[in-house]
C-alpha cells in the first residue's frame, strides 16, 4: 500500500529573512510511521508546524492526498485539518478544562453525536491510552506522562487519518517512552492511520520508523531519507552515520 | 454519503445451544446517520443467552462509533455473564478493543460527584479568605524586609531590571496619561463653567481646574491608569514566571523572589508615580486652559495668574504624596497576585483580574482615608 498520503515538494521554510530549511522534497505514504529527525535546532518542529498548517511555507507545496494545503480554500483547509491529529510536546491540554472536556471540544464542534455518545467516545479514547476513569481530572493534577497520553486521546478524538507527534518521548522515563512507542505502533495497525513523528530518540527511531527524512542544520536542507534501519546500514553520509550511532564515527 | 448503506446491528434469536448472533453491517461512522441497533441499556437484552457471537455482515467502513458500541455490548455481556466472541470482527476493531481493556481502570481514580453543602461552601470560602489575608500580611512584611535589605545595600536584584521596569512604567505610560489628563482637565473646566457662569465668575474656572487636578484628579487618574496598565502587567509577568517554574529557579539559586522580582517593581512604581502625577497635573491644567481660553474668552495671562494664585507647594505635595501611596498599592496588589498565582493559564488570568480590581479598590479607599486625614490636619 504505497499510496502517497502527504507529499512535500521543494518546501522552503523561513522566519522572515532567516532561512530554516530549503528544498525539502519527500513523500509520506499511507500507513507509514514517518520520522523527522536531525540535531537540535535543525527545524524539525518548524517542519511539523508547516505540515499541520500552523505556518505557511516561504516556497513550495504540501499536498494531502494530492490537494495542495495552502492553495485550498478556507473551508477545504478546515476539512483537511479535521483529519489531522496532533500531539504537542507537553500535551498542550487546555488547563482550565478537565480531560473529558478537553476531548469533548472537537467532538462537540465537529460531530453530531449526542452528549451521552460523546461521553462514551471520551471513555473509549481515554481507555485506549490507558487513562480509564481520569475523565474529571484537570491537567495540572496528573503527571507529565499522563498528560502526554491524554493529549494523544484528544488528538485521536475525531479519528484522524494522520497523527503527528512532536517529541513524544521527551520528558518520559524509558519504560513510559517504550509503552508510548508500542501504543503508536498499535494505533497505526488498528486505525490504519499514518503517523509522523518528530524525534531524536534513537531507540524509537529504529523501533517504530519505516521511513524518515534527515534534516541538516548546516547545509539547511535534507541530506538523507528512507527507512532508518536501512540508513544505518547503507547511508554513506558521515553526519547521518554519526547521528544514528550516537556520535560514534562509522567503523570505529 | 447517500450511497453508503446505513449502519445496522441485528440480534438473532437465541439458538438451541444458547448462543445469539449480533450481525453488523453498513458504514459505522460518527459522521453518518445514527445506526439502528439494539439499545444496550435495555433490560434483558441478552436474556437466556450464554454466548454472543459478533458477526461481520458487510461492514463497509468503521470508526470510533463501532468500537464504542461494541464496548457497551461487552460491558452488558460481562455483567450478564455472557461469553463474547469477536473473532469475526475486523482485525483493527479487535485490536482496539483489546487495547482499551489493556490498562484496567485504576481503583479510586474516578471522582465521585462531591455534594458540598451551602454551609460548607461558606465555611471554605471564609477559610480561604482568612488564608489570603494571612498571606497578604506576610507579603507586606516580606516586602518591608526587602526594602530594609535594600536600604542596607544587601538586597540582591539587578539594577538593569529596575531601570527597565522604570522605563516601562514611567515614560512608557506618558501617551495614555497625556490623553486622559487633558480630557479630565477639560471635563473639570466644563463642569465648573456651567456653575460659575451663573455668577459671572468664569475666571475662577482656573482655580477649580488647578485645585481639582493637583489635589485630587492628577493622582487618582494616574493611579487608576497604572493599575490597569502596570499592575496587570506585573501580575501577568510574575504569574507566567510562576507557571514556567522561573520563580522556583530563582529560589533554588538562593535569590529571594521578593528582592529579585518584587522589589524593583515596587521601587520603580514608587519613584515613577509622583512624576507621572506631576505630569498629569500640568497637562490637566493645560486642558482646562484650552476650554477657558477658547470657550470662555479668558486671556492666557489671566488664566495663568489665576492658576498660580490658587495652588501652592503644599497643595502639590499633598497630591504627590497620594500618588506615591497609590504607586505602592498598585505594585503590591500586582506583585502579590503574581507571586501567589497558580500554575495554569486560567490562574494567570484570575491573578491579573484580581490585581487590577484590588488595586482600584485600594486606591479609592486609600484616597478617601488620606483626604479625611488632610481635612482633619488642615494639610
Amino acid at each position: 500500500m504505497n499510496e502517497a498520503h502527504v507529499s512535500v515538494e521543494n518546501l522552503t521554510m523561513a522566519y522572515g529573512d532567516f532561512l530554516i530549511q530549503k528544498d525539502l522534497t519527500f513523500t509520506i505514504n499511507r500507513g507509514d510511521i514517518f520520522i523527522i529527525m536531525g540535531g537540535s535546532g535543525c527545524g524539525k518542529s518548524t517542519l511539523l508546524r508547516h505540515l499541520v498548517g500552523l505556518k505557511p511555507p516561504a516556497r513550495g507545496t504540501v499536498r494531502y492526498n494530492g490537494v495542495s494545503f495552502w492553495d485550498a480554500s478556507e473551508p477545504e483547509r478546515a476539512k483537511l485539518m479535521q483529519k489531522i491529529g496532533i500531539l504537542y510536546q507537553s500535551g498542550a491540554l487546555w488547563s482550565s478544562m478537565t480531560l473529558a472536556e478537553n476531548i469533548a471540544i472537537p467532538l462537540e464542534a465537529y460531530t453530531t453525536l449526542s452528549p451521552a455518545d460523546i461521553r462514551e467516545v471520551i471513555a473509549l479514547k481515554l481507555a485506549l491510552v490507558g487513562l480509564s476513569g481520569f475523565e474529571d481530572y484537570y491537567p495540572s493534577e496528573i503527571s507529565g506522562g499522563m498528560r502526554k497520553r491524554a493529549g494523544l486521546a484528544r488528538a485521536m478524538a475525531l479519528d484522524p487519518d494522520i497523527l503527528f507527534f512532536d517529541e513524544p518521548s521527551a520528558g518520559l522515563d524509558p519504560v513510559s517512552a517504550k509503552l508510548l512507542d508500542d501504543l503508536i505502533l498499535e494505533l497505526r495497525d488498528s486505525l490504519g492511520a499514518t503517523v509522523v513523528v518528530v524525534t531524536h530518540e534513537l531507540a524509537s527511531i529504529f523501533a517504530i520508523g519505516n521511513n524518515s527524512v534527515f534534516l541538516d542544520p548546516e547545509t539547511k536542507t535534507m541530506i538523507a531519507q528512507g527507512d532508518p534501519n536501512h540508513l544505518l546500514s547503507s547511508c554513506n553520509d558521515p553526519k547521518v552515520q554519526k547521528f544514528l550511532r550516537r556520535g560514534v564515527e562509522a567503523g570505529a | 454519503m447517500t450511497d453508503t448503506p446505513s449502519a445496522t446491528c441485528t440480534l438473532s434469536a437465541t439458538g438451541p445451544d444458547g448462543s445469539r448472533d449480533a450481525v453488523f453491517a453498513g458504514a459505522w461512522r460518527t459522521d453518518a446517520p445514527a445506526p439502528s441497533k439494539p439499545d444496550p441499556a435495555a433490560p434483558d437484552i441478552l436474556a437466556g443467552c450464554r454466548r454472543l457471537r459478533l458477526k461481520d455482515g458487510g461492514i463497509s467502513a468503521w470508526d470510533t462509533s463501532l468500537v464504542v458500541y461494541l464496548r457497551q455490548l461487552a460491558a452488558v455481556a460481562r455483567a450478564a455473564g455472557v461469553e463474547l466472541d469477536d473473532t469475526a470482527m475486523p482485525e483493527g476493531v479487535r485490536r482496539l478493543l483489546r487495547l482499551a481493556d489493556a490498562v484496567p481502570e485504576r481503583k479510586g481514580a474516578r471522582r465521585e460527584e462531591a455534594r458540598v453543602s451551602w454551609l460548607a461552601r461558606v465555611g471554605q470560602r471564609a477559610q480561604r479568605g482568612g488564608a489570603d489575608f494571612v498571606s497578604s500580611v506576610r507579603f507586606i512584611g516580606e516586602l518591608a524586609q526587602a526594602f530594609g535589605a535594600m536600604l542596607r545595600g544587601k538586597a540582591r536584584y539587578r539594577k538593569s531590571d529596575l531601570l527597565a521596569v522604570m522605563q516601562e512604567c514611567g515614560p512608557g505610560a506618558l501617551p495614555i496619561i497625556s490623553l486622559i489628563s487633558v480630557l479630565v482637565g477639560m471635563i473639570l473646566a466644563f463642569l465648573g463653567s456651567v456653575q460659575l457662569k451663573m455668577f459671572g465668575a468664569e475666571v475662577f474656572i482656573a482655580n477649580a481646574v488647578a485645585v481639582g487636578m493637583v489635589r485630587e484628579m492628577g493622582a487618582l487618574m494616574t493611579g487608576i491608569i497604572m493599575a490597569g496598565r502596570t499592575g496587570a502587567a506585573f501580575a501577568a509577568r510574575l504569574g507566567t514566571m510562576q507557571v514556567n517554574e522561573e520563580v522556583d529557579a530563582l529560589q533554588t539559586l538562593g535569590f529571594s523572589p521578593m528582592e529579585f522580582l518584587v522589589l524593583p517593581r515596587a521601587l520603580a512604581l514608587i519613584l515613577m508615580m509622583p512624576l507621572l502625577a506631576l505630569y498629569a497635573n500640568v497637562l490637566g491644567i493645560l486642558g482646562g486652559a484650552l476650554i477657558g481660553i477658547l470657550m470662555l474668552d479668558l486671556t492666557p495671562a489671566q488664566y495663568y495668574q489665576q492658576t498660580l494664585g490658587s495652588i501652592n507647594l503644599q497643595a502639590i505635595a499633598s497630591g504627590l504624596i497620594k500618588a506615591s501611596v497609590f504607586g505602592v498599592l498598585v505594585a503590591m496588589s500586582g506583585c502579590l497576585q503574581g507571586i501567589r498565582c497558580g500554575r495554569s493559564a486560567s490562574a494567570v488570568g484570575e491573578a491579573t483580574t484580581a490585581a487590577v480590581v484590588n488595586a482600584i479598590v485600594y486606591i479609592v479607599v486609600a484616597d478617601s482615608i488620606i483626604s479625611i486625614v488632610y481635612v482633619m490636619t488642615g494639610f
